[in-house]
């Protein structure tokens, strides 16, 4: 039975993968399973910029995967980065097998505000299902309140909903459908 | 514009720059590749068709900069972002000189490219836009709506491409009824000015007061009923052209306040106190003597001369009846058009009573008298019945008539026009295919009056 399996990718917490593990269940119609801790990352860390390159994390978390993986989405709690942008939030093979995001800049603390874990987990929530998507095929959307609308700012990912538009969902269903 | 549509160039030596810019903008769905050089982005450009490209300032062999030269010859259209580090501003600076759309500096926030890349193809979006515009406007000027084969018309046409792209002055002289403001749109739609307003106005349509508000426009207050500021017409002519039909028709207050606009393209609105200033072409189009006009005093003859600095004479239809089949056929066609109904033509016989009768209504009254005919007409053909001329005498004028001077033959014509429909001016004015102004001018010229009063 294909599944999607959730990688802790550093020291991210149990709490992330919980408050992730049921909204991806739910959304993708797939068994979710915690795969393997990739305990050491540093080999991804960039000492100058102080940030863990993302496309490392993910080939690595990737490299060996489970038989049953449907999606590997691997789930970080260190600030990411490609080398042409200044951060990103996460990344995913578009059709692809694996995706990753990371909970470091999703945080109210990051912001220097007080934190807020109601706000947080929604966040984790909408960047899962968001990468995800990716690797179910799903390009950004224009709809504003769509999960797959892009964000580069932690607003934008306040902003829009957890749930797929209409057409997204609809596409995301037959991808579902043909595997 | 869908993703899908636009096609995004990378151009970078650095992979790991390339394989980000790809996956991230493959994620926004658009079309992605890249090119690790000049050499290799110069094939993908010729080999497919992209609408932005992301180069990188710094490459080994081809930089940057040249390699946008390059770009910029296969077609300027492509958009370039220049994508460069804090230390070589300077020179994207340079390249936006040279056309970059914007350029971006090394790490870039993913913010501002996805801000930079929406603006680049609204830009897009707009230039394609504006482009097909620009081409339905000239599917439309090309549309040549002065039809004839005689010489008279050839002269015509050859006349208004000779001065459409100048900014000369054109007066357009004729009879009512030959297409003087047909002729000024081509001129219009010919020049350099057919992308802004050609604004015509009938001098003869107003009296002295409105046609000076018209003309001027007038601010708030500037008189009883002014209770909006309002531009006029030579304002909304700006970068225009302004066609002032029946020139010969304004008052000598009107002939001086239009000598100043002419000379200082520079006027006052009504009641205002900023003085506007305007760009436009002017042409006039007038059937009345204006040389006698300005002999007896009646215009002003250094107006006379701002305006009559290039004449378009249009010959009366009667003079040009060779041209009767061709654009009886034009306007058969363009009638059946929008009125779907299959015509095909007309009988010999209609044919002939058309080329028989004198026309003094010129074009407009051959137009009105077709498009009548097709409303009364069985299709496919229309006969010589279906044909029913306004005016009097359909025939050729008798001999003794022929002899008579045009202005004779006016006088009888509109006094026998007018005792027809019980001195009704309007319907006489409607009949007589000119506005009720310059009836009660003609009225007043001839000294005609009602012999049954």
């Amino acid at each position: 039975m294909p599944c999607i399996y959730l990688m802790p990718a550093g020291g991210v917490g149990a709490s992330v993968l919980e408050a992730v593990a049921p909204a991806v269940a739910r959304t993708f119609l797939l068994d979710v399973q915690i795969g393997p801790r990739l305990a050491d990352i540093g080999f991804a860390y960039d000492g100058v910029r102080s940030q863990y390159h993302v496309s490392k994390l993910l080939l690595e978390l990737i490299k060996n995967p489970p038989p049953d993986a449907a999606k590997i989405l691997g789930v970080a709690d260190v600030d990411l980065f490609l080398p042409i942008f200044t951060f990103v939030f996460g990344q995913a093979q578009l059709n692809g097998l694996g995706a990753i995001f990371s909970a470091h800049r999703l945080r109210h603390e990051f912001y220097g505000l007080p934190p807020e874990p109601v706000v947080f987990a929604e966040r984790l929530r909408k960047e899962a299902v968001h990468e995800l998507g990716h690797a179910f095929g799903l390009v950004h959307c224009l709809d504003p309140a769509c999960v797959m609308r892009s964000s580069t700012y932690v607003e934008d990912v306040d902003f829009k909903g957890l749930e797929f538009c209409y057409t997204c969902r609809r596409q995301l269903n037959e991808r579902l459908k043909s595997r | 514009m869908n993703p899908q549509e636009i096609g995004i160039l990378i151009v970078d030596d650095e992979f790991s720059v390339r394989d980000s810019l790809c996956s991230w903008f493959q994620a926004d769905g658009y079309r992605v590749d890249t090119a690790a050089d000049a050499a290799e982005a110069l094939q993908k450009l010729q080999n497919e068709q992209w609408n932005i490209v992301l180069l990188d300032i710094k490459m080994p062999g081809m930089d940057g900069i040249e390699l946008q030269r390059h770009i910029k010859k296969i077609s300027p259209h492509i958009i370039t972002i220049i994508i460069t580090a804090f230390a070589s501003v300077d020179t994207a600076i340079q390249a936006l000189k040279d056309g970059a759309f914007d350029y971006i500096t090394k790490p870039i926030d993913p913010d501002e490219l996805s801000h930079l890349v929406r603006n680049a193809i609204e830009r897009m979006r707009l230039l394609s836009e504006n482009l097909a515009l620009k081409e339905r406007v000239n599917e439309l000027i090309s549309a040549d709506e002065i039809v004839g084969d005689t010489l008279a018309i050839k002269n015509v046409v050859k006349m208004i491409q000779e001065v459409a792209n100048t900014d000369a002055t054109v007066m357009v002289r004729g009879e009512s009824g030959t297409g003087k403001e047909l002729v000024a749109r081509a001129i219009h739609k010919n020049s350099n000015r057919r992308y802004f307003p050609m604004i015509s106005i009938n001098c003869g349509a107003y009296p002295e007061g409105l046609l000076e508000s018209e003309l001027f426009g007038h601010e708030k207050g500037a008189f009883t009923g002014a209770q909006f500021a309002r531009k006029g017409k030579l304002e909304m002519a700006d970068k225009g052209t302004i066609f002032f039909d029946e020139i010969g028709d304004i008052t000598p207050k009107m002939q001086m306040d239009l000598l100043r606009v002419i000379e200082m393209k520079r006027f006052y609105r009504l009641g205002g106190n900023k003085e506007i200033g305007t760009d436009f072409r002017i042409i006039s189009a007038t059937n009345r003597n204006l040389e006698d006009m300005a002999k007896s005093g009646a215009f002003r003859e250094d107006l006379y001369y701002r305006l009559n600095v290039f004449t378009i004479y249009l010959p009366a239809l009667r003079e040009r009846k060779d041209d009767i089949p061709l654009l009886s056929h034009y306007l058969l066609k363009k009638y059946a058009l929008s009125m779907t109904k299959q015509f095909e033509g007309f009988t010999t016989k209609a044919m002939e009573k058309m080329s028989r009768y004198h026309w003094p209504g010129n074009v407009r009254e051959l137009r009105n008298v077709i498009e009548r005919a097709m409303v009364v007409a069985k299709a496919p053909m229309i006969d010589e019945g279906d044909l029913s001329f306004p005016s009097a005498a359909e025939e050729e004028p008798a001999p003794e008539r022929a002899l008579l001077s045009l202005k004779d033959l006016e006088k009888i014509h509109i006094q026998k026009v007018l005792e027809s429909l019980d001195w009704n001016i309007s319907r006489a004015a409607d009949v007589l295919e000119i506005d009720r102004v310059t009836l009660y001018n003609k009225i007043k010229k001839y000294g005609l009056r009602d012999l049954e009063e």
